[in-house]
């Protein structure tokens, strides 16, 4: 029955997906763990069977499934002997850790062109036993053709002893007959059973559950413990570090309960901002560093040559991660002068960098071994939990498990910055655009490696970089301009500690862009497909535009839609496109709303997407990706924003900080266009660029209103409208 | 230490609890080996720890083990295999991370039992109470919709 209805589908069943757990088993002789040597990212058993190796984490996004197809098509090894290793120290070579959309297009292209120096290797093999010409041979279904010689038999169980070459010929898209197929993901089945072992559920033997007390401002001073209020709760044992303070107990409930009741003295602080009114504080904080990010022409004399002037300006809030399980991490000091992290970091890597530095650990005896957990989408919680169980099992000289709470996740993990944009634009006599200038204003900090939360309250040195990716790209018009000028200013300082969340800062810039490109069509009396179709010429850009506007059956006619006008409830339809970071995927996105005027409700009925990220690996992962990244950044347009006081971040839980639910959830329909002579860019990012752009869009089709300022909550949506 | 003794997926069950307050997520994830239930919020709020009591969608984060003393919960570990709606969310390929997977599971499995044949509206407000962070939704409503057919 289920294998009827996956064929009926077209799905393929895939591989598996190999966990270590770091428990010494037969399989795990060192390994080479050089990044330019082929043996690194690949092992071809005595059976056959084929392990991939990779720094390159699934969080849920499928890019194992993705690199095994590329890695398989190349091999001419079938899928269902491939199992991948990935993100364990002692395993996996590092070739960068996971995030910028970065799985595909860079690991998987990497690992591709290793399984192609394999492939040469092996027809060289053969082409000696078999005394025939290589260039005659190819290997199919793991044999050589003619001839018949098993892979395994030439190679399984040896070292291939080869570096990566980057000119090993590549096998021809017309020949694809894994790559483009929509194979199964092999974790889905065990998430759909219970069965998955995600980092949460994992556990070693003598583990103790650990919790942290977290101040209530956020850097309180530890003044005083009163052990004696968690008296009685059996067997727990309180850590005190400094202004860390932890609990251990054999049972998770105990830590709980004791981490909640554990009576405790904090000296006052209260020097954060606020979130309200953070605009200003954004616009006007002591700024650390300005760029000029594109200086095109002159816009200056642009601007003043123009016809007609506009400008607006776009607020972006703080963003939480809001992973729906909180973060967690096992750590064990107890190995043989070896110490183990478990974690669902995006980057084990560069996690055992940063805590072996914190805490004297030479690279060597630390092991940082992956497991997968809830989606993370940049770099949440996790890392601050490693340092959290880290500190504890060094107390206790026991391992220890760390799952922190939903106000410890919500609180404290570092978050996506707050993005203020002043667009400006002239239009020419015929409405084209004539000059634009973009100035934004983002919290920033020293570079280098980041603050984490525990090592922080422990008083340990560590680095107090804040970084939150890529900020200042998609900042300016993807349409023929003559003048234009991007500035950016990064503050010296931020309210709450940044990272990395999901596209970061070209979902703000992209909002303020294409909202704004909005206005100017508005402005020149124009339809906003017409008036972006007149301003691009690349055909990947036109073909993106047309099919999302064709699948949501777009009428042309200026906005707003005055038909809509004088009803109760006003309709509308929003369209938005992107070139992400002006060098990778090309998005557009339709969408159709409802707004009730009265009461101030945005209804998202439709959303149309046509994306083009290059060659297609797996229709049916990149579909899921794409799909995600509409439904999670309609999630953030229309309801996320961090909220803090004085002292501490008060959107603590899914009522503070709200986020989509089923009952809103959309209808999407998505449409990949393939270019298989093209490399593969990655799916999880550039399709969430658009949405607010293409919802605000909506709105203001709808109602006249512009929505400048995210999230478009009801109440502002009430006033505004 | 009080014994609680109670049927989880068909198995009389006896745990040890020293708090009669204990969340049944824990005895679950910790004492049963269960690990289905996620911890989500501990608040209610995202239904990741959803359980079926006497065939009711339940929050194990917010359910004392001594209310369940007596009554029969189902987690996902104890769905049929093959399982119709399980076998609907594998044919969708419905689910990212998976965290709220189970959770949501659940949820379905209590709409259909009472209405076999809801409307897409029906599910949507059904699953109102279950948190998804990936953007899975479509994908979730499409796989509850096949298995409504099947």
């Amino acid at each position: 029955m289920e294998t009827l209805l996956l064929s009926r589908r077209g799905l393929l069943v895939s591989f598996a997906l190999g966990a270590t757990f770091g428990r010494r088993g037969a399989a795990q002789t060192a390994r080479s763990l050089d990044a330019s040597e082929v043996d690194s990212f690949l092992a071809i058993g005595g059976d056959g069977a084929v392990t991939i190796y990779t720094s390159k984490v699934d969080v849920g996004t499928g890019i194992s499934t993705a690199i095994c197809q590329m890695a398989a098509e190349e091999l001419g090894i079938p899928m269902a002997r491939f199992t991948v290793i990935q993100g364990d120290t002692a395993l996996t070579p590092d070739h960068g850790g996971t995030g910028g959309s970065s799985g595909v297009p860079r690991g998987g292209v990497h690992i591709r062109q290793a399984a192609a120096t394999a492939r040469v290797a092996l027809l060289g093999l053969a082409a000696e036993r078999l005394n025939l010409p290589a260039a005659e041979l190819s290997i199919v279904d793991g044999e050589v053709r003619p001839g018949g010689i098993t892979v395994a038999s030439l190679i399984g169980g040896k070292r291939l002893a080869l570096r990566i070459d980057p000119k090993a010929p590549l096998k021809k898209p017309a020949e694809y007959t894994v790559v483009g197929k929509p194979f199964l993901r092999p974790d889905v089945p065990a998430k759909c059973t219970g069965r998955q072992i995600y980092i949460q559920d994992f556990a070693v033997p003598g583990m103790l559950h650990g919790r942290v007390v977290r101040p209530p401002g956020m850097r309180a001073k530890l003044l005083s413990v009163d052990e004696s209020s968690i008296r009685g709760i059996p067997d727990v044992q309180v850590v005190r570090i400094e202004s860390f303070l932890g609990v251990v107990a054999k049972d998770e409930w105990a830590a709980i309960r004791a981490a909640r009741e554990l009576k405790a003295h904090w000296s006052d602080w209260r020097e954060l901002p606020g979130s309200e009114g953070l605009d200003r504080f954004v616009r006007e904080g002591e700024i650390g560093r300005d760029e000029t990010i594109v200086n095109r022409g002159d816009s200056s004399s642009g601007m003043a040559a123009a016809a007609k002037r506009l400008s607006a300006t776009y607020y972006w809030p703080f963003q939480s991660h809001a992973s729906l399980g909180p973060s967690c991490a096992v750590a064990d000091v107890r190995g043989e002068g070896t110490t183990t992290v478990w974690t669902s970091s995006q980057g084990p890597h560069s996690l055992r960098t940063f805590l072996g530095k914190m805490f004297g650990i030479p690279a060597e005896k630390m092991r940082v071994i992956f497991i997968q957990g809830a989606g993370s989408y940049g770099r949440n919680g996790n890392d601050d939990a490693a340092a959290d169980a880290l500190l504890l099992s060094r107390a206790v000289k026991r391992p220890v498990r760390v799952q922190w709470m939903r106000e410890d996740e919500h609180g404290w993990d570092p978050k996506g910055p707050a993005q203020l944009l002043e667009v400006k634009a002239g239009l020419d006599t015929e409405g084209r655009i004539a000059a634009w200038e973009t100035e934004m204003w983002i919290p920033g900090g020293p570079p280098g490696p980041p603050a984490l939360v525990g090592p922080e309250a422990a008083g340990i040195p560590q680095g107090r970089g804040q970084s939150a990716g890529q900020m200042t790209l998609n900042a300016d018009p993807p349409y023929r301009t003559e003048h234009v000028r991007v500035a950016a200013h990064t503050l010296k300082d931020t309210p709450l500690r940044l990272s990395n969340l999901r596209a970061p800062g070209k979902i703000g810039n992209v909002f303020a862009v294409e909202s704004f490109t909005d206005e100017l069509a508005a402005a020149a009396g124009m339809d906003a497909l017409e008036f972006r179709l007149r301003g691009l010429s690349d055909p990947r850009a036109l073909a993106v535009l047309q099919k999302a506007t064709e699948m949501i059956g777009w009428q042309k006619r200026p906005s707003p839609n005055r038909e809509s006008a004088e009803t109760g409830v006003s309709s509308g339809r929003g369209v938005a496109y992107v070139h992400y970071k002006q060098a990778e995927n090309h998005v557009a996105i339709a969408m159709e709303v409802t707004v009730e005027r009265a009461g101030g409700k945005i209804v998202v009925r439709r959303v149309t997407c046509a994306h083009d990220g290059g060659l297609v690996v797996n229709p049916d992962g990149l579909r899921n990706q794409v799909e995600g990244n509409i439904m999670q950044t309609l999630s953030r347009t229309l309801h996320e924003e961090v909220k803090f006081d004085r002292s501490h971040v008060t959107s603590v839980d899914w009522t503070g900080y709200p986020i989509l639910t089923f009952s809103e959830a959309p209808a999407v329909e998505v449409a990949l266009i393939d270019r298989p002579e093209l490399p593969p860019l990655g799916g999880g990012e550039a399709a969430s660029a658009p949405v607010a752009a293409a919802l605000g869009n909506a709105v203001f089709d709808a109602t006249g209103v512009r929505l400048r300022r995210v999230p478009f909550a009801v109440e502002r949506v009430r006033a505004e409208v | 230490m009080p014994q609680y003794k109670f049927r989880v997926n068909g198995r009389e069950v006896s745990v040890d609890s020293w708090d009669a307050e204990q969340p049944l997520l824990y005895v679950l994830r910790n004492g049963l080996g269960l690990h289905g239930a996620k911890f989500g919020c501990g608040l209610g709020q995202c239904g990741a720890c959803s359980v079926l009591l006497d065939g009711k969608v339940t929050r194990a984060c917010m359910t004392p083990v001594q209310q369940v003393a007596g009554r029969a919960i189902t987690t996902i570990e104890g769905l049929g295999t093959p399982d119709p709606v399980v076998a609907a969310f594998i044919h969708e390929q419905a689910a990212q991370c998976g965290y709220c997977t189970s959770g949501v599971i659940l949820a379905a499995k209590a709409l259909l039992s009472e209405t076999p044949h809801p409307a897409i509206e029906q599910v949507k407000q059904s699953l109102a109470g279950n948190l998804c962070r990936c953007g899975t939704h479509t994908r979730i409503l499409n796989a509850v919709m096949r298995a409504a057919k099947a």
